[in-house]
């Protein structure tokens, strides 16, 4: 008997809500629903991600090892960062990651889908075959490339240079040429993603379009200029801010594919991302990595903001 | 009806006083290092035999690969979780010190007097302001490994004694095919990586008649004449000699695992992985000396209390470490791991010496320096910059030196400052 009562409470309370909710109109009632979805996202993204950007934000002022006090100094590591000649060296490789690595992977996937698309026969094999690499992990991957670019008797490329009567090349042992042999695996493994937003893209143009064309006697170049690559100006635009920000967060091809993870020989190969990882967990030096995030996050809002201003003149 | 009560409540009452004295007789403690097959065996037996003698002391051994292993003890114990009880390299001291991760070693449990008497002279680098920070359980040094049959191949009698042996076996045992790749490297050169840098800063600076840095360790100076020639020496393998080039076979230990390489540099720690190379017919020497003298580089792993172990935990955690660094463990990891053991009286027995495997090394560690690092990676990093300048841009030896010797500099000076 006893136990009743709450629950008559309940009942209560439980009526008072129905009626309140009846009252709401459809819309009102859509607000709310919606409301209620986005909250989960919000609060994780509000605890996960903006929370420790802005912490981020607060340690770059800071001289701090991870557990002794935090000693307030400034800009003095901001100061430190912009003094040394590394961070120059690591941030115009970060940009030729983004900037060679960015039009290559387009263009390549943009002929792979164009061709790709004329076909019917095996159209969905030869596809996979393009978006396994997209599945594999960026580690593994970059062992087996590392193994490709070694020297004779181990090193694939180096055998078939050799085969073909060319000289040996040291590949990631080089200063000039390191860079590009790391860029290489991660243009590759970006491609399938990018094919198959291509092709999704060029479908999603109306046939009507071409047939108009035909009738008027364009030919397959003419066709290409006029209609398919303006059409696809939305894909374009959407996969270089994805892929932009990718190459210019690389990582993972870097530490797996240099010597030790140090980005070398002598930091050619190093990309920033890195070099906050070395300040954070090889020195200890937590404001230092934190004042270079912030430095990047600059970089990625500045570069995103443009390309969406880019996305907003269309007509 | 009174006694009805009383006698449970005393009953009661004798239950949770026992129960909560058991209950703080057993501690628990962590013990972390990285993952190597052989160390984690040896550290379960001693836990064992550890557990057997400390009757409600348990101790949790957590692994983890090397990788990852120094980002994840500075975040645990930053986190208040982690070890009590923590294997680090004997030049992260300073970092993890200075991060506030360990806790100096108690005078009582530990008197200077007795590490310092007992001890290689060299685990003195483990004194900071006064304090001991931890102590080893096996020390290493390095020393030539060569393969035997690659050297009767060529008509060579026995391991090279000088440098400038070295050189010319080298050049002896290296073949080219016909389009003039490396098919044999007379030296597997790593380029600085592996155990090379020490080599160039400790045993070869040394041997040309300098010094890597100053007496009180504050300025760098292996930038000299002196220096100039150490580099020179070591990047001519690959510039002037062409005996081996920094990659062949992805590292110098791969190289002369596969026999595809003369001599290579390592610690007596590789003496297992060559152990089990099929066909593998090696041979260990000490490092080649120069007009008369020989120098060579000790490094250590140190086993220190973190600072979050406190009261119960602090006991057990000084007691184990005890443990972990008296002489049976020691002999027991030189038979397991194939490290040498910390303690002169352990390490130079007469068996030990003429090991055929162990005693190049264990003689080694009779001249060898254990460099006192600031900060391990950028020191490390210095001097691989200064063989790929000279390897791959054409520096001179003495222009690379002054370069690094800069950046190294700033690495100690931003030390002393704190």
């Amino acid at each position: 008997m006893a136990c009743y009562v709450p629950s008559l409470k309940h009942l209560f309370r439980y009526l008072m809500f129905v009626s309140f909710w009846n009252k709401l109109s459809v819309n009102q009632k859509l607000a709310i629903t919606a409301w209620l979805f986005l909250a989960v996202p919000i609060v994780f993204y509000v605890c996960i991600r903006f929370y420790p950007t802005f912490e981020a934000f607060y340690v770059s002022t800071f001289k701090w090892n991870l557990l002794g006090a935090k000693k307030y100094i400034g800009l003095r590591n901001y100061e430190k960062i912009f003094a040394d000649e590394d961070f120059w060296l690591v941030l115009l490789n970060t940009f030729k990651y983004a900037g060679l690595g960015v039009p290559i992977s387009l263009f390549i996937a943009f002929c792979v889908a164009y061709f790709l698309n004329e076909i019917t026969r095996w159209h969905d094999f030869i596809r996979a075959l393009y978006f396994i690499p997209f599945l594999t992990t960026a580690v593994a991957m970059a062992w087996v490339w590392k193994w490709f670019y070694q020297p004779m008797p181990i090193g694939y490329f180096n055998f078939f240079l050799n085969y073909l009567g060319i000289a040996q090349q040291p590949f990631l042992k080089s200063v000039t040429q390191g860079l590009y042999a790391i860029m290489a695996p991660a243009v590759w493994a970006g491609l399938g993603f990018q094919v198959v937003i291509f092709i999704a893209g060029i479908r999603a143009i109306p046939r009507s379009y071409y047939e108009a064309a035909e009738i008027d006697g364009a030919g397959r170049w003419q066709i290409l200029r006029e209609i398919t690559l303006p059409s696809l100006k939305p894909t374009v635009i959407f996969l270089t801010v994805v892929s932009t920000i990718g190459f210019l967060r690389i990582f993972d091809q870097v530490y797996s594919m240099t010597t030790n993870g140090d980005g070398g020989p002598l930091s050619s190969t190093k990309p920033l991302v890195l070099m906050i990882y070395e300040f954070a967990f090889d020195e200890f030096k937590i404001g230092r990595a934190s004042a270079l995030t912030v430095i990047l996050f600059v970089i990625l809002l500045a570069i995103s903001m443009f390309q969406l201003w880019l996305m907003r003149k269309k007509p | 009806m009174h006694k009805y009560i009383k006698k449970p409540i005393v009953a009661l009452a004798a239950g949770i006083v026992a129960l909560s004295a058991s209950l703080a007789s057993a501690v628990e403690i962590e013990y972390w290092q990285y993952t190597y097959a052989s160390r984690v065996k040896a550290i379960d037996t001693l836990i064992e035999s550890f557990e057997a003698a400390n009757p409600g002391i348990t101790v949790k051994h957590t692994h983890f690969p090397y990788a990852d292993y120094r980002k994840k003890v500075a975040i645990a114990v930053s986190a208040g979780d982690g070890p009590d009880v923590v294997q680090l390299y004997y030049g992260w001291l300073n970092d993890y010190r200075d991060s506030g991760l360990l806790q100096p070693l108690s005078k009582e449990a530990f008197p200077h007097s007795s590490i310092e008497s007992d001890f290689f002279p060299m685990v003195s680098t483990m004194k900071v302001d006064g304090d001991y920070w931890g102590l080893p359980t096996a020390v290493r040094a390095l020393a030539l490994f060569y393969n035997k049959d690659l050297f009767a191949a060529a008509g060579l009698p026995g391991a090279p004694e000088t440098l400038d042996q070295m050189v010319e076996y080298a050049k002896k045992l290296t073949k080219k095919d016909s389009d003039g790749n490396n098919e044999i490297v007379g030296y597997a050169t790593d380029g600085g990586a592996g155990q090379e840098h020490h080599f160039v800063r400790e045993v070869l600076t040394r041997l040309y008649g300098g010094a890597p840095y100053s007496d009180d360790g504050k300025t760098v100076t292996y930038n000299d004449a002196a220096g100039a020639k150490a580099l020179k020496f070591l990047t001519d393998f690959q510039m002037t000699h062409k005996t081996g080039a920094s990659g062949f076979m992805n590292r110098g230990q791969d190289a002369f695992k596969a026999g595809k390489a003369g001599m290579v540099l390592d610690g007596s720690f590789r003496i297992n992985t060559f152990e089990k190379a099929e066909d593998l017919n090696f041979g260990i020497a000490e490092l080649p000396g120069h007009e008369g003298n020989r120098f060579n580089f000790a490094s250590y792993w140190i086993n220190g209390i973190s600072s979050k172990a406190e009261g119960e935990k602090l006991a057990a955690a000084n007691k184990f470490l005890h443990h972990i660094t008296s002489d049976a463990a020691m002999q027991l990891w030189l038979d397991t791991v194939g490290e040498l053991p910390a303690k002169p009286a352990i390490a130079l027995t007469d068996e030990n010496q003429a090991h055929p495997y162990f005693g190049p090394f264990i003689r080694g560690l009779g001249y060898a320096t254990a460099t006192a690092f600031k900060s391990e990676k950028p020191q490390r990093q210095a001097i691989i910059d200064a063989i790929d300048m000279v390897t791959l841009q054409g520096v001179s030896p003495s222009d690379a030196l002054n370069k690094v010797a800069k950046d190294e500099q700033e690495v100690l000076d931003e030390y002393y400052d704190n």
